[in-house]
């Protein structure tokens, strides 16, 4: 281990006027780590129940710029994004996660979208990118890198378009955690996204698309009934 | 970085006597508070957050070595590498090798304060490395080869005409006749020039908000998303941070994160919060081949156990800065170091010397705004008085202030004397001030009375009266 390293540790131990924790106080801070204990959790989306946690979570990304379309099935998708397209008089070309949760969707319907798969190349300019969680108390989307995610969709193109399910919708960044957890292991990277890129660099005027992208769309497909309306209250 | 904290006073009138910065600041003083009360009122919990923030801080600083050792292990499980450094020397050092072990040319960087406080840029410019700046405030603080002056907004000095100024002696490649008048095209010029050096480079390195001891991750808080270009597309990724951005779990950082954008801009949340934990996973399709975490010291360990220890539970908002008078007066540059405002007026001596930067603890009104505002309670005026009363037992102060301050302490020991002299000085001065009731100068008072009046006394001092009210409600 580095001279560096062994000094740092003694002179906080120094200035703390202690030594090394002892075995048993040691124990007690992996036992808090790995508890994972909740502090306090403001109540504004955990009061609601999950319908009026979806319609939070897309008042809060409307409120930061994001745009959000509702359609009623899976079925629903292909139409949504063409139409999207057309209203911002974007090409209709983007690139889709290799994600198998896209493949649902019937793409073939709308023959016109020129679509390819994979990670965000610079001449990309839609991607379109499913999510991990939607957080309703701040309308924040939550996306994890994976080889059938890569993280470049979420940055290098203009337009990004997510698709998020009703029942992704959570309540807090803890319910996102809680969810990542039943996985293995942490992604390499996890993306909270609220709302489009932004600076305020130049006099405090908020403009958007600084670098990363100027657009964010979200479709949120509704799938309530399905998994159950009003659970998890 | 070269510290001018020494010249605080002139470096303070220069920036009274700068139009540009008094129009620039005046945008601030409007803007930041008030997005902040805002953000704060839609937040019930807000207050009690506050409180649990600061015991997370408490906890994780009283266990720092402890939950140091564990972020350590768990960046190593992650397939990452922690370089600890005692100084700024060797902080740039670790950069610099791991730059050249991989034969970078060019870095590009996310806002990092702890690579302005070593000074990265330079030691990797001075070693052959072409550094670029990729936060737009930075960039263009960068191209004017100026320090920040402001945590969160390093180029909030500056008005848009002297960004359009400066885009166009720099991007000399682009048409002379194109119009930068506004924010708008100003970004996306930027952001056009910017595009290709994200795509070259080889190295990335942001800075950390929170390091999390629980899974050994990076956080960053952006809103451009050139945090996340810059740590995702090249083949290694540096995160430049301190000891004291460490919390324990997920959760913890949670609930800092839901202090941190209301505290600073008055957002609900930023636009990007990422965490990164290692090097890209074999299966992924983009990302770093390499995750280096630099951990510098600097003095932090030091203040540990001691009357500074409450400032390592900082999380560098800038709300501080944001509502205090004199850093709306005077600008962040004034403060001749990294960081500036009161959080910098207790940091920067703990850090470069309180006889350099004396000054700064020194600049402040004790208006007490900074500490009602600062999301882990930092008990900010306090410490300013300890690094004044710091000053003066290592008689850093003039030998004038210093007499005059002996001489009032002499006199405030002796309360017959001391409030003889009090009523003394009171009738005298109220007699002077005669029917107008102040004075437009005073001698030993020019220093006040060059710019305003001073107001006389009534004629009796307070302790005079209070002692004779007491009496009267003793009679009845």
């Amino acid at each position: 281990m580095s001279e560096a390293r062994e000094q740092i540790l003694a002179g906080i131990r120094r200035s703390l006027k202690r030594g090394r924790l002892d075995a048993e106080r040691e124990a007690e801070l992996r036992a808090r780590v790995a508890a994972h204990r909740r502090n306090l959790v403001p109540a504004r989306a955990t009061a609601l129940d999950q319908r009026g946690r979806v319609d939070l979570f897309a008042a809060m990304a409307e409120e930061v710029q994001a745009t959000v379309a509702r359609v009623s099935s899976p079925a629903a998708v292909p139409e949504a994004v063409a139409g999207f397209l057309a209203a911002e008089n974007l090409p209709a070309e983007l690139v889709l996660a290799p994600d198998v949760s896209l493949d649902d969707f019937p793409w073939d319907e709308r023959p016109l979208l020129r679509i390819h798969r994979g990670r965000a190349e610079p001449d990309d300019a839609v991607s379109l990118t499913p999510c991990f969680a939607a957080v309703a108390e701040t309308g924040t989307l939550m996306l994890i890198s994976g080889a059938e995610t890569p993280t470049t969709l979420n940055f290098l193109p203009d337009t990004h378009i997510v698709v998020v399910r009703g029942d992704q919708v959570v309540a807090t960044y803890e319910d996102g955690w809680d969810r990542l957890r039943v996985g293995d292991g942490l992604p390499r990277t996890i993306n909270f996204i609220t709302g489009p890129s932004r600076t305020g660099d130049i006099e405090q005027r908020i403009e958007l698309g600084a670098h990363g992208p100027r657009r964010l769309h979200i479709i949120l497909v509704d799938n309530l009934e399905k998994a159950g309306d009003g659970e998890d209250k | 970085m070269l510290a001018t904290s020494r010249t605080f006073e002139a470096n303070a009138r220069a920036g009274l006597a700068n139009e540009n910065l008094q129009r620039a600041l005046a945008l601030m003083r409007t803007g930041f508070p008030q997005r902040r009360r805002l953000a704060v009122e839609r937040l019930p919990e807000f207050e009690v957050l506050r409180e649990i923030a600061k015991s997370i801080k408490d906890h994780t600083i009283q266990h720092l070595d402890f939950y140091l050792e564990l972020f350590e292990e768990n960046v190593l499980a992650s397939g990452g590498q922690v370089h600890w450094a005692r100084s700024p020397e060797e902080a740039c050092a670790a950069v610099l090798a791991i730059c050249r072990s991989v034969d970078a040319r060019i870095v590009t960087k996310g806002k990092s304060m702890i690579a302005e406080e070593v000074g990265l840029n330079e030691h990797l410019e001075k070693n052959g490395i072409t550094t670029i700046e990729t936060d737009l405030g930075e960039y263009i603080i960068q191209l004017r080869h100026e320090p920040p002056s402001h945590l969160i907004a390093p180029a909030i000095h500056l008005m848009k005409e002297q960004v359009a100024e400066t885009f166009r002696a720099e991007h000399r490649a682009l048409d002379l006749g194109r119009s930068l008048a506004e924010a708008r095209q100003l970004c996306d010029e930027a952001r056009a020039v910017l595009r290709p050096r994200f795509l070259a480079a080889d190295v990335g390195i942001t800075g950390a908000n929170f390091l999390v001891a629980e899974t050994g991750s990076s956080i960053i808080v952006t809103n451009e998303g050139n945090g996340d270009l810059t740590q995702t597309l090249p083949r290694v990724h540096v995160v430049m941070t301190s000891l004291e951005k460490l919390v324990p779990t997920l959760e913890d950082a949670a609930t800092l994160l839901r202090l941190l954008a209301r505290s600073a801009t008055g957002q609900e949340f930023s636009s990007y919060t990422t965490v990164s934990t290692g090097p890209r996973r074999p299966s992924d399709l983009d990302g770093p081949a390499q995750y280096h975490v630099v951990l510098l010291d600097n003095g932090r360990s030091a203040l540990l156990g001691g009357e500074f220890q409450e400032m390592l539970r900082c999380i560098r908002c800038s709300a501080c800065m944001n509502h205090c008078p004199v850093y709306a007066a005077v600008g962040g540059h004034a403060y001749g170091w990294v960081y500036s405002g009161p959080m910098g007026a207790v940091l920067t001596p703990s850090l470069i010397g309180i006889a350099e930067a004396g000054h700064l603890p020194n600049a402040s009104t004790f208006c007490g705004q900074c500490e009602s505002v600062c999301p882990v309670k930092i008990p900010l005026p306090k410490m300013m008085r300890h690094w004044r009363e710091r000053e003066f037992t290592e008689k850093l102060n003039p030998p004038v202030y210093r007499a005059g301050l002996l001489l009032w302490a002499w006199v405030a020991r002796r309360p017959a004397l001391y409030h003889a002299l009090v009523d003394l000085t009171s009738r005298v001065l109220g007699w002077g001030g005669g029917s107008r009731g102040r004075f437009r100068t005073l001698p030993l008072a020019n220093g006040w009375t060059a710019v305003r009046d001073l107001p006389a006394p009534e004629g009796r001092s307070f302790h005079s009266l209070w002692a004779e009210r007491q009496r009267g409600a003793g009679k009845k």
